[in-house]
This record gives structure tokens, C-alpha cells and sequence, in this order.
């Protein structure tokens, strides 16, 4: 294959992505990456140098034919690069804008350096081809063909959460002809797609219309239905339900644990995204659920949450006229911070600042109890710990203060314990964690599985969707042999 | 989520304290006293936690009582029967934990009163000795009175302004009857102040005391962490850890101060958006 005649592939360079322009950008919840065009995605896909061992596909945790769909590409046959993507996955509009694919597909592509933390920017750009088919494929109205399978038609299966590893348990059920019925705790489906990502990293129409598909695949969706409290997962089955499956994510907020942790003004991130994404408190007074958004801000934490956070905080400060003065203190430095690498280059972009090798140790506030600042404790980087990263290690005596008259706190999340707590037959590890068959998926209850956040791991949303893909293999096999 | 049927409870020009009853089968089936729900008014609104006050599992539905002091509750005070909510989710939170603890006092303030009215009558089923202490500013805004009477063995109230019962705080009467005789629980719901006064009452007479405490939430399901609380040193969350507490355990300054973080927004859309 030799689509642009006689240069090598190898020594094109990667298109680049269109963008919203940072001065624009931020300012507003529009979308950052405009994503590739036609002719970008031809040309991108044209420095695939088509491996015969291709090594992409095995850093993909669904396991998508990348080297096929982006062949297809090639071809310009969209509607089949699309199908091949579907085949594996249920939701590549969503996945291509959402996946670290530098930790994954492209950290594995055959022009990543050997031994690099992350993707080398001469790796194929896959989730940007990805979420070319994918849009293409919504913005055509294609759709993939239902196998019905009329020996499972008969089988009800519930599914507990509808984040992403709900969702794709409830795409690859319905395809088959299961009757799912999937229950939402919050009143709108998507878990931490609704809640925590920003829509300016993924549109809501993009959302909804992944959602939408599902609903067209016959899958039912009941919100504002906690189960564990409403019903019980005991109930559930006695009701019917051949088979139970619990994407219940990781929602509960951990805290530094400091002095001054619970003055005014300092938010969890799930509270300040949940206020911000899920009931668009950006757009107060239109809509009724408050946030409030200090001249200084700082937002703690090294992750994709925080880099959220921090950008949409930021253009809050920009909408709502107020100079931008939003800064991350993270207590390495930015080679270990656990953020996508075009996340904390859209956030420098945008203008948030960043504070490394700093460790929070007080917030302080005024007499009404609303923080004022916070003081810290510079580090130096020790020894690798078990993450594989350098420990941080505060120096003694090196306390300086910032201005803080708003925090987020963005240090990770724990089990959603709402049902473990409430079903002690649930076997659960020392984090809350579901314990699970990792073949399987199978919990300690029969017929339960689950998969995403809850079961623990790396917590990215194609993650959870490969669990699911594993726990719907399970649960298809169960009814089969029923 | 549909609204069955509205009744005013108290209605003057400052103060209005409204009861709606909500169909909702499966919170109905499974509430039990001391539970709450998180509403939303529409697809824009605010989520708000109310107390589930009482449930009729005949008609599927539950009772909600609120007084109209926020832009929500306000909303919620113009909605008509046969009208729907946008999103009704519960039962949330721990149930009380109901058994004989032979003596036992309740206190409710304003529209707190609605808060002891599901704990008491259980209370009363499972054989408590029943004071209720109830407490409003004036005669008019007085709720529930005659429910109560009927199922407490002794019914006291205290207004501020002395138009009914005595011109005294509940906390006032409280400390009498504790004086009298030993209780073995006493329960205290209303605005923080009142609870946080019933705490230093009790203190003295070393009576286990509880008190359910109305922090700000968003999900209401422990995922936010906006309604954390301080409770004997450690920091526990409304919603899932709660609502109810020893009172004597809780930080109330630290509350009172949550629970003011939007104060001003809250009176910008009052403002903005007069109803």
C-alpha cells in the first residue's frame, strides 16, 4: 500500500490535531480537539505502516483491530473502518476522545520508542482516527446490524450504574437480545461520564447520542434508582433477573486528611465537577445548583480529575470576568504526574499554572470559614515506591503559604460502598473493592458480576469497558448453557 | 414523581410550610423513619434532600413537608397537584435506630417538627414513654400538633412570641423535663441552633441525644462529599454516615459555617428570579 505515492511513511510527520483556540477556548465549555477532517485522517492514517505483528492492538483493552480500521481509513471506507471499531467497541466517539491512548494503543505502536513512559509523538495518532470513524458513523446514522440471538431473547439481565462499563455490558448484551434493564442512581445516565468529564472533553450531544444507541439496542434505562436502597441486589434476582451485573464505579471523594481540610470554599473534585458537569452550575442562574470560584484557586492533585478541575475552574473565572488565577500543586513533578500528556498541555495552554514538588500541609480561613490560604512544604523525589513513581519526600522547614480562597482536592476515589455496605454476602477486599473471578468477572454472589472502578485497577473508561467485555462473554456463556 | 396530593400547613406572609405527597411505590415500600430523598424540580433545578415524613404504601406515595426558605423549596411550594418531579430518588441515609429506650423526649423546631413526626410514632410502637416538645415562632406556624398529640403521652410547646403554649425556647422546656425525671434517649431536630442548644442541654444531665443534621448535598449519595461533617474529630458525610448523630459529637460552628457557602448566590436568584 502506497497511498501518497513515494514518501516513506516512516518519515512523515504526525498530523496534527485541530483545536479550539486557547484565547477562545477558555472561556467557554465548547470542545478543545475539533478532531480530523477527511483529508487529515487520509493522511494520518497513510503513516500506519500496516506491521504484520501489529503491536497497537495489544495495548488496546478491548482489543480493537487497529491495524484494520485504520487500513479501512485508508481505503476511505469509513462505514467499514467504523464497523470494525464496533465490533470491539460499542462506543469509539466517546473512546477516542477520552482514552490515554499514550498509555495504551500508541504506547505499544511499533514507533513508540522502546522503554518510554508513554506514546512518542511519531506513534500513529489511533484515537484521533478512531474518533474520526466513530463521529462518522454517528453523523451517518450507521448502526450495526443486531445479531439476535433468539435462544437468549428469553434471559433478563440488570445492570447497576450506567457509567462506561454499565454501558457496554448493556450494548453487548442487547446486541444478542437479552432484555437489559440498566438503574442509575443519579438522574441522568453516563456516571462518570455525565459527572466528571467536562463537556469541553466530551460534548454532551456525543454522550447522549452513545446513550441513545443503547435505548435503540432495546436496553431499558430506569434513573433515579439506587439499588441497595430502593431494592436490594437479593431482590433483583429473586425478580427475575437471570443474571446481575454491577458497574458501580469509584464515587466516594478521598480528602488530604490536613487541618483546615473542611473550611468553606474547599471542594472535593467529584463535588466541584459533579456541581459543575452533571448540574452545569457554569451557567447559574439558568440552571439552580451553585459553585462558587475564588481569585485564587488551587487544585491538588497530579491526575486527569485534576487537570479537569483545574480547566474548568479556570474558565469559570474567565465567564464569570474575574482574572484567571488557577494553579496545580502536585507533589512530584510533571514526568510522574499521572495525567493524559494533551490534557496538561491543554491546561498550560488554557493558562493554569502549575506548582510541583509541593506538599499541602494547612488551610487556613477568616472568621466566617471560608478558606484563605494554603500552606505547604516543598519535596524532592526519593526513591521509586509501588507505583513505579519517585516518592515525594517534603523537606523540613521549607513551609511557604499561597493564596487558596477556593481548593480542589484531587487525590483520587474510593468503591462506591452504597451497596457493598447494605449486601455483606458482596466478598469485598480491604479497599471495598468488589472482589471478582478476573476470568469471569464473577462475584462472590452467583450471578453476579461486575467490572469498571469497582473491581479496582487503572480506572480509565476503556478499562471498565474491557471488564465488561469479559463479564458479558461470562454472562452470555451462563444463559447459553442455562 | 407525580404529586398526589398538596396541603398548606402553615401559611403566612413570611413564612409558608407546605406537605405534598409524592407517588413513588418503591421509596414507599422500603422507607423507613428517619430516611430522607433527594428532589429535583426540574431538569435545571437544584438536588435537594427532604426528609421522608410518612409513606402510604396503599397509594405508593410518601410525604414531604418543607417550609420555603430557598430558591428550591420555593419552586416546589408552586407546584400543583398532579404535577411531576423531575427526579425523585430514596430512601437515603441511615433509619433511625428504633427500639425501647423507655423515657424519651423529642424536640422539634419549625419545620423540624416534621422531621420527629415518623421517628416518634415508631418510637411509640415500639413501647416509649413519648414527650414531645414542640416549637414555633408563632401560633400559626405550629405543624403537625395533633398528629403528634396523638400518638405522645405528653405534648408541651413553646412559641417565641408566648401566642401559644409558652413564651419559652424548647430548649427551655427541655432542660425542666430533664430536671424531672431520667429519659433514656432524647431526639432533636430543627434549625442548628436549637439543636445545638438541645446538645449542651442534655450534656448536663448525660442523656444519649440525637440529632439529624441538614448539611448541604448534591448527589446525597456519598459521592460528593459536600455535606461532610465534623463528629467527635473525624469527618463523616451527611448522607451516607448520617443523617443522625450524637449531638454531642458534632461541630457545630463548623456547620453553621457550611452551611452559609452559598448564602449570597442563594439570594441572587431570589432576587433575580422573584416568584
Amino acid at each position: 500500500m502506497q497511498p501518497e505515492g513515494t514518501v516513506n511513511p516512516m518519515k512523515k510527520e504526525p498530523v496534527r490535531v485541530r483545536e479550539e483556540d486557547s484565547s477562545k477556548r477558555s472561556a467557554s465549555f465548547c470542545e478543545v480537539v475539533l478532531g480530523y477532517n477527511e483529508a487529515e485522517a487520509l493522511k494520518e492514517a497513510s503513516r500506519c505502516i500496516q506491521c504484520k505483528d501489529p503491536s497497537c492492538s495489544r495495548g488496546c483493552p478491548v482489543g480493537i483491530d487497529i491495524k484494520k480500521f485504520i487500513y479501512q481509513i485508508t481505503r476511505k471506507e469509513y462505514k467499514l473502518a467504523y464497523l470494525t471499531l464496533r465490533e470491539k467497541n460499542d462506543f469509539p466517539s466517546i473512546c477516542g476522545r477520552v482514552c490515554p491512548a499514550e498509555y495504551q494503543c500508541r504506547k505499544t505502536c511499533v514507533f513508540t520508542k522502546k522503554g518510554s513512559a508513554f506514546a512518542s509523538e511519531q506513534a500513529i495518532n489511533i484515537h484521533f482516527l478512531e474518533r474520526f470513524a466513530g463521529d462518522y458513523g454517528k453523523n451517518n446514522d450507521l448502526d450495526i446490524p443486531i445479531k439476535k440471538n433468539e435462544k437468549l431473547s428469553k434471559y433478563k439481565v440488570a445492570i447497576v450504574g450506567s457509567g462506561p462499563a454499565g454501558m457496554a455490558v448493556a450494548g453487548e448484551l442487547a446486541r444478542q437480545g437479552i432484555r437489559v434493564t440498566m438503574y442509575e442512581g443519579l438522574h441522568k445516565p453516563g456516571g462518570v461520564l455525565r459527572y466528571g468529564i467536562p463537556p469541553f472533553r466530551l460534548p454532551r450531544d456525543i454522550l447522549d447520542f452513545e446513550l441513545d444507541s443503547l435505548s435503540k439496542l432495546g436496553a431499558r434505562l430506569v434513573p433515579n434508582y439506587i439499588i441497595g436502597k430502593a431494592k436490594g441486589l437479593q431482590e433483583l434476582l429473586d425478580e427475575g433477573y437471570d443474571a446481575v451485573f454491577l458497574g458501580l464505579g469509584a464515587g466516594i471523594p478521598t480528602f488530604l486528611g490536613i487541618k483546615g481540610e473542611n473550611l468553606c470554599n474547599v471542594y472535593s473534585a467529584n463535588e466541584f465537577l459533579a456541581r459543575v458537569n452533571l448540574m452545569s452550575a457554569f451557567k447559574f442562574p439558568e440552571f439552580h445548583t451553585p459553585v462558587n470560584i475564588g481569585k485564587s484557586i488551587v487544585v491538588i492533585g497530579g491526575g486527569n480529575t485534576a487537570m479537569d478541575a483545574a480547566r474548568a475552574a479556570l474558565r469559570i473565572q474567565k465567564i464569570r470576568g474575574m482574572a484567571p488565577d488557577t494553579t496545580v500543586l502536585y507533589r512530584r513533578t510533571e514526568i510522574e504526574m499521572p495525567a493524559r500528556r494533551l490534557e496538561i498541555e491543554h491546561a498550560r495552554e488554557e493558562g493554569v499554572k502549575f506548582r510541583f514538588l509541593s506538599s499541602p500541609e494547612e488551610f487556613s480561613g477568616d472568621e466566617t470559614g471560608f478558606v484563605k490560604k494554603l500552606r505547604c512544604l516543598e519535596c524532592k523525589l526519593g526513591e521509586p515506591d509501588s507505583s513505579g513513581r519517585r516518592r515525594p519526600i517534603a523537606i523540613p522547614g521549607s513551609d511557604y503559604e499561597v493564596d487558596c480562597d477556593m481548593a480542589v482536592i484531587a487525590i483520587g476515589l474510593l468503591a462506591n460502598q452504597v451497596l457493598t455496605r447494605v449486601t455483606p454476602e458482596l466478598a469485598t477486599d480491604k479497599y471495598s473493592d468488589v472482589i471478582v473471578n478476573k476470568e469471569t468477572m464473577e462475584t462472590s454472589m452467583k450471578n453476579v458480576y461486575a467490572g469498571g472502578d469497582i473491581v479496582g485497577g487503572e480506572g480509565t473508561v476503556i478499562e471498565a469497558m474491557g471488564m465488561a467485555k469479559k463479564a458479558s462473554r461470562a454472562i452470555i456463556k451462563y444463559l447459553l448453557q442455562k | 414523581m407525580k404529586i398526589l396530593k398538596r396541603r398548606a400547613l402553615a401559611d403566612s406572609s413570611a413564612t409558608r410550610i407546605t406537605s405534598i405527597e409524592v407517588l413513588s411505590p418503591d421509596i414507599a415500600r422500603k422507607a423507613r423513619p428517619g430516611q430522607f430523598i433527594a428532589l429535583m424540580v426540574s431538569d435545571k433545578g437544584e438536588r435537594i434532600p427532604l426528609t421522608i415524613v410518612d409513606t402510604n404504601k396503599d397509594t405508593g406515595s410518601i410525604t414531604l413537608i418543607f417550609q420555603e426558605l430557598g430558591f428550591t423549596t420555593q419552586l416546589l411550594g408552586q407546584m400543583k397537584e398532579g404535577d411531576s418531579l423531575y427526579s425523585l430518588v430514596g430512601p437515603l441515609g441511615h433509619a433511625t435506630d428504633i427500639r425501647n429506650y423507655g423515657q424519651v423526649i423529642l424536640v422539634g423546631g419549625g419545620v423540624g417538627i416534621a422531621e420527629i413526626y415518623p421517628v416518634a410514632r415508631a418510637l411509640k410502637a415500639s413501647g416509649n414513654h413519648i414527650t414531645t416538645i414542640l416549637g414555633a415562632r408563632t401560633k400559626s406556624l405550629l405543624i403537625l400538633e395533633d398528629e403528634l398529640k396523638a400518638i405522645s403521652d405528653n405534648l408541651l410547646v413553646a412559641t417565641d412570641d408566648g401566642s401559644y403554649g409558652r413564651k419559652a425556647f424548647t430548649t427551655d422546656i427541655l432542660d425542666d423535663e430533664l430536671q424531672k425525671q431520667k429519659y433514656g434517649l432524647v431526639y432533636s431536630v430543627g434549625p442548628i441552633p436549637m439543636m445545638k442548644r438541645s446538645a449542651a442541654v442534655t450534656a448536663k444531665y448525660g442523656v444519649k441525644t440525637i440529632v439529624s443534621l441538614n448539611a448541604i448535598m448534591v448527589d446525597a449519595t456519598g459521592m460528593c462529599g459536600c455535606c461532610r461533617v465534623t463528629i467527635g474529630g473525624k469527618t463523616l458525610f451527611s448522607c451516607v454516615d448520617g443523617p443522625e448523630f450524637d449531638a454531642q459529637q458534632v461541630d457545630w460552628d463548623e456547620l453553621v459555617k457550611r452551611n452559609r457557602i452559598y448564602e449570597d448566590k442563594e439570594k441572587h436568584i431570589c432576587n433575580l428570579k422573584a416568584l
